[in-house]
């Protein structure tokens, strides 16, 4: 499916969710307590069939994470970008082990360097990091005098 | 004309002109010692350096050069390097069998070399069971091998020694059933009888098509049991980093390294005393001129050009497989080498019965 | 009698694969539980060479950051640098000049044979057999060489910048690339002959580290890992980017999913390249290599991601700006991450010879899943 129709298909199948055209592909936006639901009717739904997770990313926006999972189709080749608001304080989403076996390692890597701590993961350790180490690297207000170099 | 054997005559002569029966085989023995080690460690040299020549010249390089024309003592110069390296052990490892395994290996592939006919009447010990000896003797250096797996206290290093065990273990029943198809021809476990046998032309040619399969098993399942490559499974540098010998350094290691070529110079001398007639020269039949004109080149000659030529043979395989893997590995030898070479035996023997070789 | 190993409750051992171990080319770590030589389980520890490029790119400027880029995948260095250069030039909607976009395929393709070359060495290595390496590395020294003329380095290159490419090509370049073709033509045979049809080759791939096409997909595998398993997913093909739009190639697709099949992609690919640089070597049109930027670049408020093919499989670049002179937040979705999370599906009840043969046709750089 082209971006427009797939837009519009989006939009009638998710009517209470924002989604819009982003640079790429279309974005919907949900809450992070939507997430299992949305993604089982996205990868379950014949018309999108979206059964191929490429990339799966956080964002730390100061305020609240965003998580970003860009979805595919190798079925239409139509991809969409989903993004789920989570809470910074106590930072949970469940996690996409059970429909993407990717997300396996995605997640311990965000795991890792932001603290979004996924529920129902198999696995939930630290990956690049060592288990000792404190604070999670990748958010804004992480600071470490000794590795980092400010420019 | 130039020969070992009467150089060797004369010296024994010259030694009992001047000193009593008891004195003469003392000082024999001890020169034959001083040969013996000698032996080990300029085969040793010269081995590593024609291994290391010949595979650069397989992979399109120029191999050694700088030390020494040709880089001829570079393999000297490694050797000085490895003899002042510091020998440290490990600190968890089975000190006693830790030490003593490279000597097991290195004294298996010495004892080796006492049968072995060099040129025509040049044996150090002319046994009449040489070929059970050496069948015998070298299935001791497995022990070295697992000993030095299981003292090593490492993980990699006892993947690599039960593999070396199973595999020799199961390569020897092969070699084992090449070397018997040609003791049924000849009747005889003497070396000096087998080689006398090929007077008239080698085995290999005169015992038809089952010698020449013999031949290949032989040459296959003495490059298992040597742990070359495509079999060299026990140091499989890329699954078991150096697989038995991975927590050796310095000189114990080199006493492995050693072991190896001399292993790899004792089975091609044995393949080429079996299958090439050992120091025999080159005989047709009866053509008396021929075989009169190959006569002149000296019997050590011809040994060693025939053993170095197995040994070729041997380093050519090496930098030209892939590795097996240890299930392939013993599944062709209990599933096609071991059913060929006892049908082969069984030939053979059919063969040597009606006496329908040369 | 000393317990010399220590084993698991179960019976089994752990053994560590790495960090230094000659067949992980780098400094992955590898748990395994062995029963023996069979691999029951693996668990991959990684980010011994984690750099945080992400975080540091996050401190660089649109045109700094791009360097650091070559040091993620460095064997397919033009590769990354030119999804950074997309994704640049998208946000900053600049025109990239009809000569930079071929000269930057030209050089992706180079690259992708040089790195193919190192694989195809690395795997034969891995194996057992230790000349095919130098073979190998033959016909890669001529692209490197071509590579130290036009881009300065023979290693950490940096080549393709926003808006174009850093220089002109080297005068020699279209000669030199042509007698690489020449040679390389007349030895793809001997690569078949020494390492494709040997018999033990053969033995130690076909039908071991089978990934189903579902699997596939599910580990999100890409590049020729994935078109083994028969999953079309060349991103220069379903996403045509720079000039890829208007030169004739084939997807590469083997159906088996085993080592061999991945290995045939490969062998495959490189072809193809070869068939695509020939394509465009003599049809470099003249012009612009650089396209006129601000020196200052600025990226508008957005998210920008791009989705490209390099040696291993599919880069993402995402970038997320706030409108400064720095990205927000940047990721890359690196193919060698995904490729390794499918390693454990892989090699459970293989042997141990076997992880070495699978891990080798996954073709990982480590500094690629670590970044």
């Amino acid at each position: 499916m082209e971006n427009e129709p797939l837009l519009n298909s989006l939009q009638t199948g998710f009517p209470e969710t924002a989604t819009v055209m982003g640079s790429d592909w279309p974005e919907m936006s949900i809450e992070s307590t939507q997430l299992l639901e949305v993604i089982a009717k996205l990868k379950g739904s014949d018309d999108w069939d979206f059964n191929y997770l490429f990339c799966e990313t956080c964002v730390d926006w100061k305020t609240h994470f965003t998580m970003v999972y860009h979805l595919s189709s190798t079925q239409y080749r139509h991809s969409m970008v989903l993004k789920a608001k989570v809470d910074r304080e106590i930072p949970q989403i469940e996690s996409l082990v059970k429909f993407y076996k990717t997300a396996e390692m995605l997640e311990r890597e965000v795991y890792d360097l932001f603290g979004v701590q996924f529920l129902n993961h198999p696995d939930l350790r630290r990956l690049l990091l060592t288990e000792d180490w404190v604070g999670y690297p990748l958010r804004k207000d992480y600071y470490d005098p000794i590795n980092m170099i400010k420019l | 004309m130039f020969s070992i054997e009467n150089i060797l005559n004369s010296f024994h002569k010259w030694l009992g002109s001047m000193l009593n029966q008891t004195n003469v085989m003392l000082i024999e023995m001890a020169l034959i010692a001083f040969f013996a080690i000698t032996l080990f460690a300029i085969l040793g040299l010269v081995l590593v350096y024609l291994e290391r020549k010949v595979s650069a010249f397989i992979q399109i390089r120029k191999g050694p050069n700088r030390v020494g024309p040709f880089g001829i003592f570079q393999t000297t110069a490694d050797t000085l390097k490895l003899i002042v390296k510091e020998s440290f052990m490990p600190d968890k490892v089975d000190k006693f069998l830790y030490q003593l395994a490279p000597f097991i290996v290195m004294i298996t592939a010495m004892l080796l070399l006492a049968p072995i006919p060099f040129a025509r009447g040049v044996q150090i010990w002319n046994i009449n069971i040489g070929v059970f000896y050496v069948t015998a003797v070298s299935s001791l250096s497995v022990i070295g091998i697992l000993m030095a797996g299981w003292a090593s206290s490492n993980k990699y290093s006892l993947l690599g020694a039960m593999r070396s065990g199973a595999q020799i273990v199961s390569y020897e029943l092969s070699a084992g059933m090449a070397i018997l198809s040609i003791i049924v021809l000849t009747g005889s476990l003497n070396l000096q009888d087998i080689i006398a046998s090929q007077e008239n032309g080698w085995w290999i040619f005169k015992g038809h098509i089952p010698a020449l399969v013999a031949f290949v098993i032989y040459i296959i399942a003495v490059t298992a049991e040597t742990n070359r490559a495509p079999f060299d499974l026990a140091e499989a540098e890329s699954e078991l980093t150096g697989g038995f010998h991975t927590e050796y350094a310095g000189m114990r290691f080199a006493l492995f390294f050693l072991a190896e070529y001399i292993n790899i110079f004792i089975v091609c001398a044995i393949g080429a005393t079996l299958f090439f007639g050992g120091w025999m020269p080159f005989h047709i039949g009866n053509w008396q001129a021929f075989n009169h004109v190959m006569d002149f080149i000296p019997s050590s000659i011809w040994f060693f050009g025939k053993t170095f030529f197995l040994i070729l043979l041997i380093m050519w395989f090496r930098w030209t497989f892939p590795r097996l893997r240890v299930d392939q590995l013993l599944n062709l030898e209990w599933k096609y080498l071991l059913p060929i070479s006892m049908l082969n035996l069984l030939v053979m023997t059919l063969i040597a019965i009606k006496g329908w070789h040369f | 009698m000393r317990n010399v190993v220590e084993t698991t409750p179960e019976g089994n051992m752990v053994l560590n694969v790495g960090p230094q171990h000659p067949s992980t080319h780098g400094v992955l770590h590898l748990f395994i539980t062995v029963n023996g030589e069979t691999i029951l389980n693996l668990d991959p520890n990684i980010g011994y060479i984690h750099r945080s490029i992400e975080k540091m790119c996050e401190s660089l400027s649109y045109r700094q950051f791009i360097y650091s880029t070559s040091r993620m995948d460095y064997l397919s260095a033009h590769m990354n640098n030119h999804g950074c250069a997309l994704t640049v030039e998208k946000g900053l909607q600049v025109e990239v000049p009809v000569r930079a976009e071929v000269i930057r395929v030209i050089i992706s393709e180079l690259t992708r044979l040089a790195s193919h070359q190192l694989w195809w060495g690395s795997l034969a290595m891995d194996l057992g057999a230790l000349s095919p390496f130098f073979y190998a590395f033959r016909e890669r020294e001529m692209i490197t060489d071509i590579m130290e003329e036009t881009c300065g380095a023979r290693l950490t290159m940096n080549y393709i910048v926003p808006g174009g490419v850093m220089a002109d090509i080297h005068p020699d370049f279209q000669r030199k690339v042509k007698e690489f073709i020449v040679q390389f033509k007349s030895k793809i045979g001997e690569y078949h002959e020494l390492v494709t049809n040997n018999v033990i080759f053969q033995n130690r791939t076909k039908g071991i580290g089978i990934l189903s096409k579902e699997d596939a997909i599910s580990y999100g595998c890409t590049g020729p890992t994935a078109r083994g398993s028969g999953l079309s997913c060349d991103m220069r093909k379903i996403y045509p980017y720079s000039a890829y739009k208007n030169i004739q190639f084939n997807e590469i697709l083997e159906t088996e999913g085993d080592s061999f099949a991945r290995y045939m992609v490969r062998m495959r690919e490189m072809e193809e390249s070869v068939n695509i640089i020939e394509q465009l070597i003599d049809n470099i049109p003249e012009g612009e290599f650089l396209a006129k930027t601000k020196a200052v670049l600025k990226l508008p408020k957005g998210e920008f991601y791009t989705r490209l093919e390099t040696a291993r499989g599919e880069l993402g670049v995402y970038i997320v700006s706030e409108g400064g002179t720095t990205p927000y937040r940047i990721k890359f979705r690196s193919p060698g991450f995904s490729n390794l999370s499918a390693l454990n599906h892989m090699i459970k009840g293989h042997k141990i010879g076997d992880l070495v043969s699978v891990m080798g046709t996954l073709d990982l750089v480590i500094p690629d899943i670590d970044r």
